[in-house]
C-alpha cells in the first residue's frame, strides 16, 4: 500500500521528503524507548506485578542450621506477623493443649539429636516447596497448585477442606483452619474450612520487594541463618552459597527436589 | 354514560400517577456508595454503574484467579481496591466492615438476599501494611495516582 503511494507521488515530491520522515521516525522511535524502557524495566523490579509469574525464577530457601541458635523463635514469630497467624484467637471452651496442636502453623522449629554422638541440631521446618510436590498430586479440586515461580499455594476458593494434602505431605507442613475467622489482613486472607502454609511471602514476591520475612527477623536476630533467592540464578547469593555449602533436602528418598535447602547436619 | 366516562377517567389519572411514580423512582435511583467514603469522592467505579451492578461478580471472579495464579496485582477490579474506596470511616477513625448490614457490600447484599462470602477470608477493612499497596495498586490502575485514603493516612500519622 505504502509503496504503491509512493510511487504515485512525483520523484521531486518524493526525494527530499524522505530521508526527513526517516529522520522523525528515528528520532520517535528513540524518544519513545526512552520514555517506555525507564517504566517497563521499574515495573518488573518494583510495585505490583503487571504480568503473570514464568518459569525464569524459581525462589527457595537455603537453611544453614549451624548458625540456627536454639531456643531462638524470631523467624516463627516473623511469620506470624506478616501472615496474620498471630491473630488467631483460641475458640472459648477449647482446651489450651488441643488449640496449640490445632491452630494454624506455617513454620516449625524441629530439634534433632544424633543418639549415637549426642549432636543437636535445630532447624526451622516450613513448606519445602517441592518440584514435584505431593500436596498438588493428591488435591482431588486442583486447589493446591505449583505457580509457575515455584511456590507451592492453595487456592482458598477452590479449596474443599478435604485435608488429603496435608496427609499427603511428608513435612507436616499444612495446617487446617478450623475456626471463623474475623480481623484478617488483606495481604493474607484466611478462613474457615481450608487447608494453608507456607507461601515464601507470596504477596513480598508479587509487589517486588527482597526477601520474606523469616529471612528478616533471622538476620535482624543476628544469626543470617537462613538465605532467599531465585535457584535458577547462578549469581543469585542462595546459589553462591550453595556451590559451596554441603546442603542436603529433607526426605531425598523421596526425590520431591525442595525448594527449601539445609546445610550443616 | 357519564358513570363510563367518569370511569375512564379515573383510570387514565390512575395510570398517570402510576407512571409518574415510577419516573420518580427511577430519577432518584437509591444508591449504595456509603457517605463518607472514598467513593462518594468520585465521580465513577472501575466500570459504569450499571455495568458494576451486574457484573461486579464476574470481574473479581475472574481477576482473583490472575492473581492467585499469575500474581498479578496490578488490576482494577480488585477486591481490596473495593474494599478500600467503598468503606466508611466512623468519626473516631476506625473503618467499618464494608459486608455490615448498613454498609456498602452488606446492604445490597441483604436487599437482594444474596450470600456474601467473600469477607469469610477477607478483610473486610483495609488492614495491615499490605492494605495501602494495594489499594495504591488499584488506584494506579485506573489512573489516579494515590489512594485517597492513604495520603489521609500519611498525613495523620
Amino acid at each position: 500500500m505504502t509503496d504503491h503511494h509512493e510511487s504515485n507521488t512525483g520523484p521531486a515530491e518524493c526525494g527530499p521528503s524522505q530521508p526527513d520522515r526517516r529522520t522523525f521516525m528515528a528520532t520517535a522511535a528513540g524518544v519513545t524507548a526512552a520514555l517506555v524502557a525507564p517504566g517497563v524495566i521499574m515495573h518488573s523490579v518494583a510495585g505490583p506485578r503487571t504480568e503473570a509469574v514464568t518459569s525464569d525464577v524459581r525462589w527457595g530457601l537455603l537453611v544453614d542450621t549451624a548458625k540456627c541458635a536454639d531456643g531462638c523463635s524470631a523467624c516463627i514469630e516473623a511469620c506470624d506477623r506478616e501472615n496474620g497467624l498471630d491473630l488467631q484467637t483460641q475458640p472459648s471452651g477449647a482446651q489450651p493443649t488441643r488449640w496449640e496442636n490445632q491452630k494454624s502453623v506455617w513454620i516449625r522449629k524441629v530439634k534433632l539429636q544424633d543418639n549415637q554422638t549426642g549432636r543437636v541440631t535445630n532447624l526451622p521446618l516450613m513448606c519445602q516447596h517441592c518440584e514435584h510436590p505431593p500436596c498438588v498430586d493428591v488435591c482431588p479440586t486442583g486447589a493446591s497448585f505449583k505457580r509457575a515461580d515455584g511456590i507451592v499455594l492453595v487456592d482458598r476458593h477452590t479449596c474443599i477442606g478435604c485435608r488429603y494434602c496435608m496427609m499427603a505431605c511428608p513435612y507436616k507442613a499444612r495446617s487446617f483452619v478450623h475456626e471463623v475467622m474475623s480481623n484478617q489482613l488483606t495481604r493474607v486472607p484466611r478462613g474457615k474450612g481450608c487447608v494453608e502454609s507456607c507461601t515464601l511471602c507470596v504477596h513480598r514476591r508479587d509487589y517486588g520487594e527482597e526477601s520474606t520475612a523469616c529471612v528478616d527477623a533471622c538476620q535482624a536476630a543476628g544469626h543470617e541463618a537462613i538465605i532467599f533467592g531465585d535457584l535458577k540464578d547462578p549469581e543469585s547469593p542462595i546459589r553462591m552459597r550453595l556451590a559451596e555449602l554441603a546442603s542436603r533436602q529433607i526426605r531425598e528418598d523421596l526425590a520431591l527436589n525442595t525448594g527449601v535447602r539445609y546445610a550443616g547436619f | 354514560m357519564a358513570k363510563a366516562v367518569v370511569r375512564a377517567g379515573l383510570v387514565a389519572v390512575g395510570l398517570a400517577w402510576a407512571l409518574i411514580a415510577q419516573v420518580a423512582l427511577a430519577a432518584e435511583m437509591k444508591t449504595y456508595v456509603v457517605a463518607g467514603s472514598q467513593a462518594a469522592t468520585l465521580d465513577s467505579c472501575v466500570e459504569p454503574t450499571d455495568i458494576m451492578r451486574r457484573k461486579h461478580m464476574e470481574f473479581i471472579q475472574h481477576q482473583r484467579d490472575k492473581t492467585v495464579h499469575g500474581g498479578i496485582r496490578s488490576s482494577k477490579h480488585s477486591l481490596s481496591g473495593c474494599v478500600d474506596c467503598h468503606v466508611r470511616d466512623e468519626p473516631d477513625g476506625e473503618a467499618v466492615p464494608i459486608h455490615q448490614k448498613q454498609e456498602f457490600c452488606g446492604a445490597c447484599h441483604a436487599f437482594t438476599a444474596v450470600n456474601l462470602n467473600c469477607f469469610d477470608c477477607h478483610a473486610a477493612v483495609p488492614k495491615g501494611p499490605g492494605a495501602a499497596l494495594a489499594s495504591k495498586a488499584a488506584y494506579q490502575a485506573v489512573g489516579l495516582e494515590q489512594s485517597p485514603r492513604a495520603v489521609s493516612d500519611g498525613k495523620e500519622h
